[in-house]
């Protein structure tokens, strides 16, 4: 009788299991391969801007002229902020050119980071924290919220080319989680920030899209009123008076 | 890419061995995998011996995948005709088929990798080859007939004809036993005219020195600085250019090269085209010879390609004022190197297979082709006789009025030696086809009909007789350096002529009958070759 509910309660166990969609791990927005299209081939030329020309130099500048390769990952920075948040394959091969190197090794280190976009994305790349904290604290559904208002899957961009939403692993700043990031390359390389927004709502989250929707800047940091940074809420409870000083002997005794 | 256990093994072996950046790992985790991001092919001469280094059998070879069984197989030790750097290999074969090739172990010759040419060219041991003696009748079609009747004709029409209107060449995968066979016989005929194709007109086979490649294969590993004159290592002997790649790597050598444009897997200078260029290096005014007089061990490569100018002499005597201005040829080092490009041309050069006259093929009544088929018949009169001995129905095989058919290295002993001076054996791994004989054998058996038998009737009869020429031939696997150097060479005063150095081997995947006669290897062409 035992064995027999025990081995019901385990069919159905697999079967939520079986039932259960994995969701997908791919954090990267893109393959592992390169497949062209009239936006991204190796054919189209790419070259860092004139006022870009300059910082590629100072990058360059922090590494000893034989270890060119160092600089890979800010050129890659800098050549993604120009390009509206994405490397096409062409600009990896510009930054191979800068730095020496063979282009397969640039692809190498562009597919390795998550954070470096392979396919377009909006404007404002919008990335939700998905690691435990947040999680536990609902950025499921701040995620879904944000899917829902702006009508895109995970990775897509919107119609107006302004938003996409991507999910990133922890930001580190897990006391105030949940918590999103918006990269904005609205304004280029000069203009660009990667801002977080911290101790979000779903409906604060959407509020946040519609003011970046009209050139506003959005405060930074939490989104609680009765928060200061990533102190407790309505201020201290603890820690109130004045620190003391460290215990010491009196020297001049 | 499912059993691909991410070892990176031939991402480092395409960068740091072959010279080529086109494989990389891509992604991270369990999503990763090795691939070139952007859709390209590994464009890499050595590309196959990743099937080699691969631990799970990611990598395998196409051509052999699902035919056989490894313990089908059975193993030969011997050596690769497909270019004069002799690799050695192991051709395994099935029955009366060669299933496949893989290196062995040499770390003088080819340390542990083979060419793709070398790996793959076996399917072309089956296509195209000759299995009857023929003759051609007068409606232009060829006959089978016994070899009794074949060797009769021949020797018939070869005793009609006025001796010093007898030619002989021997073809570029020419063993030494039938080399010397075919000298021996053509000299009882009372002509000299014999030589082997790629030496050019007047080969110098006085000085060993003078077509070997001295520095010795694993040698040029201690050089410091490279010149290459109108040789392009990468596709003439992709073994020799590993090493030049590893002494690159390794040392940071220089390396200069003369020649047409062409690919190099490693930093190379352009010098120049021609022999223009060789004559400011020799004079001292050009910007590279303070590289050459700075080095230690410098290393002069000549292509075998320029044995076939007409101003090849006096671009030879430059390039010993230069060596002898960098002090290239020293009692500890000898660095002044000649590149060889077939498997037979350094033991032609051994035995002595040089024409006493220039324009032979002009004059020529009985001409004996055994396996050239790179030979200009243009000249050739159009009634002359032409025996085509060989094992492959190539381009010679339409001129020819009788067919001999030999077999090919990979079914016969044979004694070949190497750019470097080693001379290594060949072992017959399958048997030959139809009803085709060894060389030597053939030419030993004409020599009776014709009424001026050679004296020897098995191999070792022939090997003795070839100790008599050139005994360095028999100390198999033994690398005969040359022992005086060119400086004993008279002046030449020659006119240069500023035409500039053209590439010698212009595909790298067909240079002989047997590549010509594969599928693999036109794959190969068409595929890889049209990129560039």
């Amino acid at each position: 009788m035992c064995a027999r509910l025990a081995t019901k309660r385990f069919l159905e166990i697999r079967q939520i299991l079986l039932q259960s969609p994995q969701p997908s791990r791919s954090l990267s927005t893109a393959l592992n391969y390169h497949i062209d299209s009239p936006d991204n081939s190796p054919d189209t030329p790419w070259e860092f801007s004139a006022g870009n020309k300059g910082r590629v130099k100072e990058i360059l500048s922090h590494y000893p002229s034989n270890y060119k390769q160092s600089a890979i990952i800010p050129l890659l920075d800098l050549a993604q902020q120009q390009h509206g948040g994405w490397l096409p394959v062409s600009a990896m091969n510009a930054v191979a050119k800068v730095v020496q190197v063979a282009p397969i090794r640039i692809y190498e280190v562009a597919t390795f980071y998550s954070m470096f976009n392979r396919t377009k994305v909006g404007k404002y790349h919008l990335l939700v924290c998905g690691t435990t904290p947040c999680m536990i604290r609902g950025s499921r559904e701040i995620e879904e919220a944000l899917l829902k208002h702006l009508g895109v899957k995970r990775n897509e961009v919107t119609k107006d080319g302004l938003f996409s939403v991507g999910e990133m692993e922890c930001m580190g700043c897990c006391v105030n989680a949940p918590m999103i990031t918006v990269a904005d390359y609205s304004k280029g390389s000069e203009g660009y920030t990667y801002n977080y927004y911290e101790d979000i709502t779903p409906k604060r989250v959407v509020e946040i899209v519609e003011m970046l929707r009209r050139g506003e800047a959005p405060p930074v940091g939490t989104q609680n009123p009765k928060r200061i940074r990533s102190g407790p809420e309505g201020g201290n409870t603890t820690l109130l008076s004045e620190p003391k000083p460290p215990p010491c002997r009196d020297l001049d005794a | 890419m499912t059993r691909c256990i991410q070892c990176t093994r031939c991402v480092r072996f395409a960068s740091e061995v072959a010279g080529v950046q086109d494989l990389g790992m891509l992604g991270r985790g369990s999503g990763e995998e090795i691939g070139t991001y952007v859709e390209k092919l590994m464009t890499s001469e050595l590309s196959g011996n990743v099937i080699d280094i691969c631990p799970v059998g990611a990598l395998t070879s196409k051509p052999f995948a699902f035919k056989a069984r490894n313990w089908e197989l059975k193993g030969t030790e011997t050596i690769d005709v497909t270019d004069a750097v002799g690799s050695n290999i192991r051709i395994d074969s099935r029955g009366l088929e060669v299933m496949r090739i893989i290196p062995r172990l040499n770390e003088d010759i080819n340390e542990e990798w083979i060419s793709d040419k070398t790996r793959f060219c076996y399917d072309g041991l089956k296509r195209q080859r000759l299995n009857d003696p023929m003759i051609r009748g007068p409606d232009g079609r060829f006959k089978s007939v016994s070899w009794r009747d074949a060797l009769a004709i021949v020797a018939e029409v070869a005793l009609q004809v006025k001796p010093e209107e007898i030619v002989g060449v021997a073809g570029r995968l020419s063993d030494a036993e039938s080399m010397i066979a075919l000298k021996d016989f053509l000299n009882r005929m009372g002509s000299n005219n014999v030589w082997c194709e790629g030496n050019g007109v007047r080969p110098n086979a006085d000085l060993r020195s003078g077509y070997l490649l001295n520095s010795s294969i694993s040698g040029l590993e201690k050089a410091d600085v490279f010149l290459l004159v109108g040789t392009q290592p990468r596709i003439e002997a992709p073994m020799v250019n590993a090493r030049i790649h590893k002494t690159v790597r390794a040392n940071h050598a220089e390396v200069g090269y003369i020649g047409p444009p062409t690919d190099f897997n490693y930093n190379c200078k352009n010098l120049g085209t021609g022999p223009q260029t060789l004559l400011e290096i020799a004079e001292g005014r050009h910007p590279f010879c303070s590289a050459l007089l700075a080095a230690k061990n410098p290393a002069i490569i000549v292509g075998a390609g320029l044995f076939e100018r007409k101003d090849k002499d006096s671009i030879l005597s430059v390039v010993n004022s230069i060596a002898k201005l960098g002090n290239v040829v020293r009692p500890d080092w000898n660095g002044l190197n000649f590149l060889l490009l077939h498997a037979a041309q350094a033991a032609s050069l051994d035995l002595g297979l040089v024409p006493e006259s220039d324009n032979s093929i002009e004059s020529a009544k009985f001409l004996y082709l055994m396996g050239a088929d790179d030979v200009e018949l243009d000249e050739l009169p159009s009634d002359a006789f032409v025996v085509y001995q060989g094992h492959h129905g190539d381009r010679s095989v339409y001129r020819a009025n009788v067919i001999l058919p030999a077999s090919a290295f990979s079914e016969k002993e044979g004694t070949y030696e190497n750019t470097e001076g080693c001379s290594q054996q060949t072992l017959p791994a399958v048997p030959t086809v139809g009803d085709a004989r060894d060389d030597w054998k053939i030419i030993r058996a004409l020599s009776e009909v014709a009424g001026v038998c050679l004296p020897y009737d098995n191999l070792s009869g022939i090997r003795s007789r070839i100790s008599v020429v050139a005994p360095n031939l028999l100390r198999v696997d033994e690398r005969e350096p040359a022992l005086i150097h060119t400086d004993l060479k008279p002046d030449c005063q020659q006119k240069l002529s500023t035409e500039p150095f053209s590439s010698a081997v212009d595909n790298f995947y067909m240079t002989d009958s047997i590549t010509r006669a594969s599928k693999i290897m036109a794959q190969c062409s068409a595929s890889l070759l049209s990129k560039k």
